[in-house]
């Protein structure tokens, strides 16, 4: 909205301009002072931008130069990812660079893990990568890919017992996704686009 | 306050659209189950034959795994498989290898890229093409790996047991329960399968 009526603004004032600019031709003096103050305004507007502009590009640049410590977990540790009791909604991805499906739908769970972190959604990677791949894979493309959501790592062998502890359901293929309150949870075993993540987020709310 | 209304709409028609296709999904998963009597098929192998499990007339059932060229899950496994085939063929359950992929949807398990990769490994059993990945949907498999036991009967090949090899696809030197080879094994003995299904990760199957 506000920005609908920035420009609305915009239009009016550029009208007046033109008025003005019609009436006092001949009165260069007015003129000049009149296009100082209307070019002032726009330029202090395109200033603002900008800076917004920066600080977002520059942030993740930092990060990738930063080394980043993983945290590896076995079920029982990583248990209580999935049993938290506040007032947020989780969404629980489990996912591996390997999984071309999972790695697509990726940007999804990124996306919605910045716009809905104000509303109380937030957003955990799990991934389930080999161990002699930690290095040399998962770091570099949690670097790479600028990843902001919460990257944990599941390693336990007992998958017959974890695949069937986390749900039923589920057959052991990723991507996979659990999406929960305190008082309600889903699990999906399938791939997302981001409008059907946001709804399923949203009803759950 | 409009702009609100019609921003809705398609969130509802969202919620139905989702709401149906997870009902679907929930039924079409099935696939045969423990105790099920399976259907033969006819899949071309990396030789360019047709093989059928009625081809093999002295097996008492077969070892049947949906694998694949690229899923690290499947590539752990390999050398287990070939392990399974040498310890069960001539006691009368040899492996089956399936790929159900894809090749459009994964170059990387093209029929071209299966014989390099059996004959790199030295695959002692057929590996088969899914071709139009008809065969995967009857058995329910989700992924690969996934591995079936089936047991010759009166009434047909009979599902034994649906699942993982063993519990530990990581790490083949922390494996402390072989499901698979109980399941044959209780099977050679005359027994019941104790484990009759056990879960694992693996790779979706890319259609």
């Amino acid at each position: 909205m506000s920005v609908l009526f920035k420009y609305l603004l915009n239009t009016i004032l550029l009208c007046s301009y033109c008025l003005i600019l019609f009436y006092y031709l001949n009165n260069m003096r007015r003129l000049l002072i009149i296009s100082l103050i209307f070019f002032a305004t726009a330029c202090k507007d395109f200033k603002e931008k900008k800076e917004v502009g920066t600080i977002e590009s520059v942030l993740p640049e930092q990060k990738f130069n930063q080394d980043i410590e993983l945290e590896i977990y076995d079920f029982e540790g990583f248990n209580k990812f999935l049993n938290r009791k506040d007032e947020k909604t989780y969404v629980i991805n489990f996912w591996a660079t390997w999984c071309g499906p999972c790695v697509k739908e990726l940007p999804y769970f990124e996306k919605l893990n910045a716009e809905y972190k104000g509303e109380g959604v937030e957003v955990i990677l799990v991934s389930l990568d080999f161990p002699h791949v930690y290095e040399s894979k998962l770091k570099p493309f949690i670097l790479k890919n600028k990843l902001k959501s919460k990257v944990v790592v599941l390693n336990d062998d007992n998958e017959n017992k974890w695949i069937n502890a986390i749900d039923k359901s589920w057959s052991g293929s990723i991507p996979a996704t659990i999406i929960y309150t305190k008082n309600e949870r889903k699990f999906f075993e399938r791939s997302f686009t981001f409008e059907e993540l946001e709804e399923e987020v949203k009803q759950l709310k | 306050m409009m702009k609100k209304v019609f921003k809705l709409i398609p969130l509802i028609a969202l919620v139905f659209f989702v709401s149906a296709f997870s009902n679907d999904n929930t039924t079409h998963n099935h696939g045969y189950d423990v105790g099920d009597v399976i259907e033969d098929f006819k899949l071309k192998n990396i030789d360019g034959k047709m093989v059928s499990l009625s081809d093999y007339k002295d097996a008492k059932g077969f070892i049947i795994t949906f694998t694949c060229n690229t899923c690290p899950f499947a590539i752990a496994y390999e050398d287990r498989i070939i392990a399974l085939d040498k310890k069960y063929a001539s006691k009368g359950y040899p492996v089956i290898a399936i790929n159900p992929n894809n090749p459009e949807a994964k170059p990387g398990d093209s029929f071209e890229a299966m014989k390099t990769r059996a004959k790199e490994k030295g695959f002692t059993f057929p590996y088969l093409v899914d071709e139009g990945q008809k065969i995967y949907p009857k058995f329910g498999a989700t992924k690969t790996p996934h591995n079936y036991v089936v047991q010759k009967t009166k009434k047909g090949m009979v599902v034994k047991y649906i699942g993982a090899i063993d519990d530990s696809s990581r790490n083949p030197e922390a494996v402390s329960e072989t499901y698979l080879e109980d399941a044959v094994d209780a099977l050679l003995a005359g027994e019941e399968v104790k484990t009759k299904k056990t879960k694992a990760i693996g790779c979706t199957i890319k259609v």
